[in-house]
């Protein structure tokens, strides 16, 4: 169970606003957020896994405290253990398909896995240049995977796949997280996409 | 014709550049990360060297090292070492002389790099040094190797700093491009050409190199 109070100023372009969240993510639990970009989506998840910090507020996962303003406790991002897909996927342009997953784990039969679910078992030796949209979008996955995080941030994950490849990958998803346990919150910019799967909404501007 | 000159030449290139990717590099991460006044600073008198005349630069290190008094004074006494006059002195000249070539490039490469980079490696649980080591540092690459030979041509071509601080004794201060002027006081022009042509073609050599690699990187085959 991950429970979150935080509140942090935003400079947006018709002014100054206040991201406000309230909100409790039980283990294995999905949420979808949604709303208008510029609503602070993407600042939701980076305060999360600790790359953005806020001005108030309590972060507490699990009975640990990651996040409390009042004491300055700050968990830095390397204990926090949470999975990050970031919307530009940020991979590595050093590195091949196989060096992203033994970068985060050395586990060879769960990188195995992986490559398998996110069908780029044939394309371990391509580094991101030589590699399609969809296929960078799932190696961001597969690598926020790769450390079986207690918490997977995905911000627009699906954006780049067809949909086709964004159903199979969905439904392969659901089992694997499910069995690792890990709570999901995935930012989207389509309030459909997701439905059957996310089991609570966070919807932001509204 | 006396080659140590050279060889003394390149011995005090290689050495400072070794000293810089040291020192260097980590200062250029340092720089790289955010803004404050004190950085500012710092900066400004790293990049010193690129403005200041080269003997200015000297003078200033002859009186801070002198054994006389203050500094030199201090290490003449608590550790017998000298850097006036020196080899060692021309190898601490040429350290800050050439510290703006290793830093400016590094930095600004470091700067370009997308922060989401150094974030996707601490959310794998990454410390700061192996997101350095392994993301960073591979990722600018044609940048490091610029500055890398940038810092060796420009120490192989230093003068006035050199003349400053360490004079003119053959073996031990005597580099190439004093002697290329100690010949030509002497009128000695032959000798004069042939250091210069040895300078001149260790340096192209090592420019053309940085061209063919870095085009090599831009086309990096898989894998």
């Amino acid at each position: 169970m991950i429970s979150i109070t935080i509140e942090k100023k935003l400079q947006a372009y018709h002014g100054q606003q206040v991201l406000q969240v309230d909100k409790q993510f039980a283990t294995g639990s999905v949420t979808k957020v949604y709303g208008p970009s510029g609503s602070g989506k993407t600042t939701l998840l980076k305060i999360i896994a600790g790359l953005t910090t806020p001005e108030k507020g309590l972060i507490v996962a699990d009975g640990v405290t990651w996040f409390n303003a009042a004491e300055k406790v700050n968990l830095p991002t390397q204990q926090r253990n949470t999975g990050f897909v970031f919307q530009q996927y940020a991979l590595f342009p050093n590195m091949t398909v196989q060096e992203h997953l033994e970068y985060a784990t050395a586990d060879k039969l769960w990188i195995k896995q992986l490559l398998q679910l996110g069908k780029l078992d044939t394309l371990t030796s391509h580094k991101p240049n030589y590699l399609s949209g969809g296929q960078q979008q799932r190696l961001a996955i597969l690598r926020a995977m790769a450390t079986k995080p207690g918490l997977l941030l995905m911000d627009e994950p699906f954006s780049a796949l067809d949909p086709k490849m964004k159903t199979e990958l969905i439904t392969e998803l659901k089992v694997v997280l499910a069995g690792l346990g890990t709570a999901t919150i995935i930012v989207s910019h389509n309030p459909q996409e997701l439905e059957g799967w996310a089991s609570q909404e966070l919807v932001f501007g509204e | 014709m006396d080659l140590s000159p050279i060889w003394l030449t390149l011995k005090l290139a290689g050495i400072t550049t070794l000293l810089l990717l040291l020192v260097g590099l980590p200062f250029a991460w340092w720089l790289s990360r955010g803004r404050s006044f004190l950085k500012i600073i710092i900066e400004a008198i790293i990049t010193m060297p690129l403005v200041l005349p080269p003997s200015v630069l000297g003078f200033y290190l002859l009186l801070a090292f002198s054994p006389q008094h203050g500094l030199g004074k201090w290490l003449q006494d608590t550790f017998s070492v000298q850097f006036v006059f020196s080899f060692p002195g021309l190898v601490l000249a040429s350290v800050i002389y050439s510290m703006p070539f290793m830093v400016g490039p590094v930095k600004s490469a470091l700067q370009q790099l997308p922060a989401s980079l150094a974030e996707a490696s601490y959310t794998l649980g990454k410390t700061e040094w192996q997101t350095f080591k392994s993301i960073l540092l591979p990722n600018i690459k044609p940048s490091l190797l610029t500055a890398v030979v940038l810092t060796f041509a420009h120490t192989l071509g230093e003068f006035g700093v050199v003349l400053m601080i360490g004079g003119n004794i053959p073996g031990i201060t005597r580099v190439a491009s004093i002697a290329v002027y100690d010949s030509v006081e002497r009128q000695d022009y032959a000798m004069a050409n042939n250091y210069s042509l040895i300078l001149f073609s260790i340096t192209f050599v090592l420019v053309i190199a940085v061209f063919v690699f870095n085009k090599y990187q831009a086309k990096s085959p898989l894998g």
